[in-house]
């Protein structure tokens, strides 16, 4: 794995753009396309090096079943945790920590664009946070992100398996 | 000095002279006069037996390099890098999602883990998408001796680097001067026959000889690119009449079809020497060459294609639906414009063996003379064609279904993914259909079907926005030309 050898990316400067991540035609096809490719790019940096590439990638590795030793080491990119808090940040662009209701709209929007109107935007927004909106501040932190997907088999949806 | 160089200097003239007169009659006696009748000594399939060989213990020697420093050694996955789960529909993976998150309601809605679906697909394609990597070469698992092919081939020996030397020397110093030579003969063959035979008045001695003609002149190309080709089924063979398709990897294939039969070919009339050959072919044979603006019209190139198909007597057409160089790993979409002609059409499968040199031209990073001069310092060109039964478009069957059942028939003989996607993304961006399909998808999940009788006041609005005629393959309106 990664851009060296197998990677569609081919680049020989050590490093990706937007712009390399364009250039993979099932990705223009996915409806929050850009916003997974920012996930890449940390606030600000306009590029990204191989290290933190595989970084990002380690988020979705399967987590293993049995671990042994809990809290002595730092928290694995791939715990149920972190990939949360990836795919918090595809909703919460600002990073600020919380999702704010035009954040949400937002995000809808890329998802659905032509296919509803606003009105029908709006409504789901609003039943979408007053659902997982549990302090009542119109916005969606962290942990009522984490609470409204306790049931949801992340493990399973949000990792990837690879060859070896 | 001068009476010591004088004996020395006659001495070398002659010996030039004598290997010159030799190397001739070599290349006479093997090689054109085979390529002229038409029968081969079977020089070329030992020398392909010989290299296997010698890839094989190349492999082994880097095997043994590699595990005595127990290192692995890199091998490129053909198939992937990550697994892919059978692909569901989007409904049925936000189904399973939503399933387990809480109990099913009544009006389906937007749920947050929504988008875990997209963001774990979007991830996938960029470790692995199926369609960028069709348009760059193959990845060998063993490495063939050629720079050229070495991707991350490591525990390179002293003993490999002296065999990959000689290589060297003989590629360059051997097999690319004689390459060059027979393609210079074929070519100049091929402009000066077929004029000639284009002045004689009787048509029927015109036909005979131009087929004849048009043989021996590619026999003689192919010789020049070395390339052994294995013809199956050749009682499939197209016949007058019909359309003849195939899968299209590189400029060469037309040279390895018309190798074995007659076709007349069909392209965008060009400049320079490619337009004096097809200036010079089309004086004996109807080959069907298009002016750059005629290109664009579709009708017109119905028509012409139409009209020669109409006439038995005339040759079958070879096109090449696909439209550009893939890199014989897949098949992509067939544009459909040659299946709405209604004849028969007769699908051909080509397969290259990558292990002898790379056949694939990536006109994006390779010019036309580049490619042909790596084509001829390659160790050989491989290749497996198949003729596939004739096809003819079923009652009830739109001109795509008709493309799309070819496609697959072509793609499951000669062991290539049969991909939806349209070979013009090499240079075009996805157009936004695509993503549109999608959404349309998604936002049938949440606000439900158009016929479920939803009682939501704006039900009205979207369903309509909904009707455009969204089927992405008819977008491509390019004609079926062979191209690039």
């Amino acid at each position: 794995m990664g851009f060296n050898g197998t990677s569609p990316l081919l680049d020989q400067r050590g490093e990706l753009r937007p712009e390399d991540f364009g250039a993979i035609r099932e990705l223009s096809m996915n409806p929050i396309g850009d916003r997974i490719i920012s996930a890449f790019f940390s606030p600000g940096k306009e590029t990204v090096d191989f290290a933190s590439f595989v970084r990002i990638l380690a988020h979705f590795h399967p987590t293993e079943t049995s671990r042994s030793r809990d809290g002595v080491q730092p928290e694995p990119a791939n715990s149920r945790t972190r990939k949360l808090k990836f795919a918090f940040q595809l909703y919460d662009q600002d990073r600020d920590g919380k999702i704010s209701r035009e954040e949400l709209l937002q995000v809808l929007r890329t998802m659905l664009e032509m296919q509803v109107t606003e009105e029908q935007l709006q409504s789901i927004a609003e039943r979408a946070i007053q659902e997982a909106d549990l302090d009542q501040d119109d916005a969606i932190s962290f942990d009522e992100f984490r609470k409204s997907l306790e049931k949801v088999d992340i493990d399973h949806k949000m990792s990837i398996r690879f060859l070896s | 000095m001068t009476w010591f160089t004088f004996p020395g200097d006659n001495l070398l003239c002659r010996c030039l002279g004598i290997s010159i007169t030799a190397w001739l009659t070599l290349l006479f006696v093997f090689i054109i006069v085979p390529a002229v009748l038409g029968v081969s000594f079977g020089i070329r399939r030992l020398y392909m037996r010989t290299l296997l060989k010698i890839f094989a213990w190349a492999t082994s020697r880097m095997e043994m390099g590699a595990k005595e420093k127990n290192q692995q050694l890199h091998k490129p996955y053909s198939n992937g890098i990550i697994a892919k789960e059978s692909p569901s529909s989007l409904q049925q993976e936000l189904q399973e999602l939503r399933g387990s998150a809480s109990c099913p309601r009544s009006e389906p809605e937007f749920e947050m883990a929504d988008i875990f679906y997209f963001c774990r697909r979007g991830v996938e394609s960029i470790l692995d998408d199926e369609v960028t990597k069709r348009f760059s070469a193959q990845e060998l698992e063993s490495w063939n001796l050629l720079t050229r092919s070495n991707y991350n081939f490591r525990h390179i020996s002293l003993r490999l680097t002296v065999l990959w030397g000689l290589g060297v020397l003989i590629r360059y110093g051997i097999l690319l001067p004689l390459r060059v030579t027979l393609a210079i003969t074929g070519i100049s063959l091929l402009v000066v026959l077929t004029t000639l035979v284009g002045f004689l008045p009787n048509r029927e001695l015109r036909f005979y000889l131009s087929e004849k003609v048009h043989l021996m002149c590619f026999r003689i190309c192919v010789r020049a690119l070395t390339a052994i080709i294995t013809y199956h089924n050749r009682e499939n063979k197209p016949k007058n009449g019909g359309i003849c398709v195939s899968n299209h990897t590189t400029p060469i294939d037309v040279i390895i079809l018309a190798n074995d039969g007659c076709y007349s070919m069909v392209g965008q009339v060009h400049g320079g020497l490619m337009g004096m050959m097809q200036r010079a072919m089309v004086k004996s044979s109807p080959h069907i060459w298009f002016e750059r603006s005629e290109v664009k019209d579709r009708h017109l190139v119905a028509k012409r294609l139409s009209d020669h198909v109409a006439d038995k007597t005339k040759q079958p057409i070879l096109i090449f639906p696909e439209g550009t160089c893939i890199n014989n790993t897949s098949v992509m979409m067939f544009k459909k414009g040659s299946f709405e002609i209604a004849c028969t059409v007769y699908p051909v499968a080509i397969k290259y063996d990558p292990r002898f040199g790379d056949a694939f031209w990536n006109s994006s990073k390779f010019g036309l003379v580049n490619y042909l001069l790596r084509m001829m310092s390659s160790w050989a060109i491989v290749c497996s064609v198949w003729y596939l039964p004739p096809m003819n478009r079923e009652e009830g069957e739109d001109a795509m279904q008709f493309a799309n059942r070819v496609k697959a028939a072509i793609a499951a003989q000669g062991g290539l993914v049969d991909l939806i996607w349209d070979g013009g993304l090499k240079r075009a961006k996805v157009k936004d259909a695509f993503k549109e399909e999608q959404q349309k998808l998604y936002s049938k999940v949440l606000v439900g079907e158009q016929d479920e009788g939803e009682q939501s006041d704006d039900m009205h609005l979207e369903d309509e926005n909904q009707e455009e005629d969204e089927n992405p393959e008819d977008e491509s309106n390019q004609d079926s030309t062979k191209g690039q």
